[in-house]
């Protein structure tokens, strides 16, 4: 292939073919480290935590446990029986594709914007670096306290813009704090998105343009049938490791509205299951579960990215 | 050259650029006005407060180990990092310069370890930290924050590695210099603005991180700085220290938002390496 790899300079021959057998050894030798680590660290974890699943087992403690085979999943008390949980799978797929979708347009926004020429460019640059480079537990702490229901300024504006007429319950009201969560974690993760389409727009080789503008193409014309074409695979790339992001969120619901059963979403859950409830068990089991559903949608995913990108 | 008349996109881009600026800035501006406000101060509508008080900043640091907390952190995100990077780095130059078997498989494995949720081995790291004796202690946090920081340092130094010419390596090599020789001692200083920038996203990702940190300590001298924030409790939970959280929270985002702007150039790059070329 094109990178440059010293096996593939040497001339075959039986002296260099020891030595390249050499070179594949100590590539392995040099990977070890990692491998060993995500092994320990990753794989032996996960696996495990299968097997918990598979056990009545209580976190205060482990080695007391008994096989109860499937009865975590599909037995009377089961996950899979239990409402909540449901409830849990649904909030969190409404929460990624919710806030992936509108991640995606004003990312799109941003990025159109980051790429115009103006004097103001830097400025705009380092502004949207800004949310992004705060930690999502002091961007839900601020924007709990932005949103506080007695004290909270957006309150504040809206009453005296006239849009309201009492102070809304951003948080605790159950009908508003799913859609506080999505604004928020938007908030958050726009300039994510917007970076990575801009580093797609600018890939766009400038005499797409140039000869679009001499033909007298107007602008609009010009975005759906250059522009968007073109970067569609890099946001479909940065679209896939957003939900991938978006199906585990944890911190943000954790911090703003950990008590609410109308924002709960799966790694809530599961946390609460075994760290709250001490079921190491059952929380196990419905820690496979998230992470066969996350498997399964990053596999479903791929290959519809994977079909988009060869239809073009 | 002028353009004839204002564009319509010219116009649409004055138009929200004082949008995009607001919404991007008007949250942290509003948290750095309320952490100086002192008392009933911090319920008044006013923007700016009208006296600046310091002494929220003197609280967190008085009503909590805060500043252990800060010195928790740093050495954890200090620590995942060097690790990482020793460890991505022999694998990187693997991956990116050796033509093997395997190779391929390799990196999607690593890729996939990215991808997973971290709660889904939540269990059975809880048993590892258990066995090893680590509970309560940031050595916890250092091998759990190894999980996503690895992977992204490898693919990331990956793409940097092959960027880089073959003749030094070969020259290097025929001088009998070892493979750790070309790596640390060669590559590394080349390498020096991407292993930078790797290096504050690996940082940035376990300075910020918050479950393990959350499931793995106990004791408030043991916490990282988002689990003491999430944590700040006040006589009740209707009457949080507000002043307090806010004076925290710009502590640990203020040196966070200069680093990220210093090094704006090279995160972008880093970033865009490790999610789109990838």
């Amino acid at each position: 292939m094109s990178s440059p790899t010293l096996t593939a300079s040497l001339p075959a021959g039986g002296a260099l073919s020891s030595l390249q057998r050499s070179r594949q050894r100590m590539a392995w030798l040099l990977v070890l480290p990692s491998l060993l680590v995500l092994l320990a660290i990753a794989g032996l974890p996960l696996a495990r935590t299968f097997f918990m699943s598979l056990t009545d087992a209580q976190l205060s403690d482990l080695s007391a446990r008994q096989f109860v085979g499937l009865a975590n999943y599909i037995g009377d008390a089961g996950v899979l029986a239990d409402p909540q949980w449901w409830e849990a799978v649904r909030n969190t797929l409404w929460f990624a594709l919710l806030s992936v979708s509108l991640e995606t347009v004003f990312g799109l926004g941003v990025a159109l914007m980051l790429n115009h020429p103006s004097p103001l460019k830097a400025l705009l640059r380092a502004a949207v670096l800004v949310p992004w480079a705060i930690p999502t537990v002091v961007s839900a702490k601020m924007w709990t306290w932005m949103l506080h229901d007695q004290f909270g300024v957006i309150n504040a504006m809206l009453l005296s813009a006239g849009l309201i007429d009492a102070p809304l319950a951003w948080t605790a009201d159950p009908d508003l704090a799913f859609a506080t969560i999505v604004l928020v974690d938007v908030w958050k993760t726009t300039p994510f998105m917007a970076l990575l389409i801009l580093a797609a727009l600018q890939m766009v080789p400038g005499d797409c343009y140039e000869a679009a503008r001499v033909d007298g193409v107007p602008t609009w014309s010009v975005f759906v049938n250059i522009t968007l074409p073109l970067i569609t695979p890099a946001v479909l790339v940065a679209m896939i490791f957003r939900t991938l992001d978006a199906l585990r969120v944890f911190d943000l619901i954790y911090v703003m509205t950990s008590n609410s059963r109308s924002t709960k979403s799966m790694s809530v859950y599961v946390r609460e299951q075994l760290i709250d409830f001490q079921l190491a068990g059952y929380g196990s089991a419905a820690a496979t579960l998230l992470f066969l559903l996350i498997a399964l949608i990053t596999l479903c995913y791929m290959a519809l990215a994977r079909r988009r990108m060869e239809g073009h | 050259m002028l353009p004839k008349r204002l564009q319509a996109t010219d116009l649409a881009y004055y138009l929200l650029l004082p949008l995009v600026l607001a919404f991007s800035l008007y949250p942290f501006a509003y948290a750095i006005a309320s952490s100086f406000k002192q008392g009933s101060a911090l319920f008044s509508s006013d923007f700016w407060p009208k006296s600046w008080s310091a002494a929220n900043y003197v609280a967190v640091f008085a009503e909590q180990p805060f500043g252990q907390n800060l010195l928790n952190s740093v050495l954890v995100a200090g620590g995942v990092v060097l690790l990482s990077l020793t460890v991505s780095l022999l694998a990187a130059y693997a991956l990116g310069r050796v033509q093997f078997r395997g190779r391929g498989v390799l990196m999607m494995t690593i890729l996939g370890v990215s991808m997973f949720p971290q709660v889904a081995i939540l269990s059975g790291l809880f048993e590892l930290i258990s066995w090893l004796g680590l509970y309560d202690s940031l050595w916890a946090l250092v091998l759990s924050d190894l999980i996503f920081t690895l992977p992204f340092t490898v693919w990331v130094l990956v793409t940097f590695m092959r960027e880089l010419p073959r003749e030094l390596e070969e020259a290097a090599l025929m001088d009998g210099a070892g493979v750790l020789t070309v790596i640390f001692r060669i590559f590394l200083p080349l390498l020096w603005p991407a292993v930078a920038a790797t290096s504050l996203l690996a940082f940035i990702a376990a300075w910020n991180e918050f479950l393990f940190a959350l499931t793995f300590t106990l004791s408030g001298e043991q916490r990282t700085v988002p689990v003491a924030i999430a944590l700040i409790s006040g006589a009740s939970s209707y009457e949080l220290p507000w002043g307090n959280i806010m004076a925290a929270s710009v502590i640990v985002t203020v040196p966070l938002i200069v680093l990220v702007l210093i090094f704006q150039r090279q995160i972008v790059s880093g970033l865009t390496a490790g999610a789109v070329k990838g």
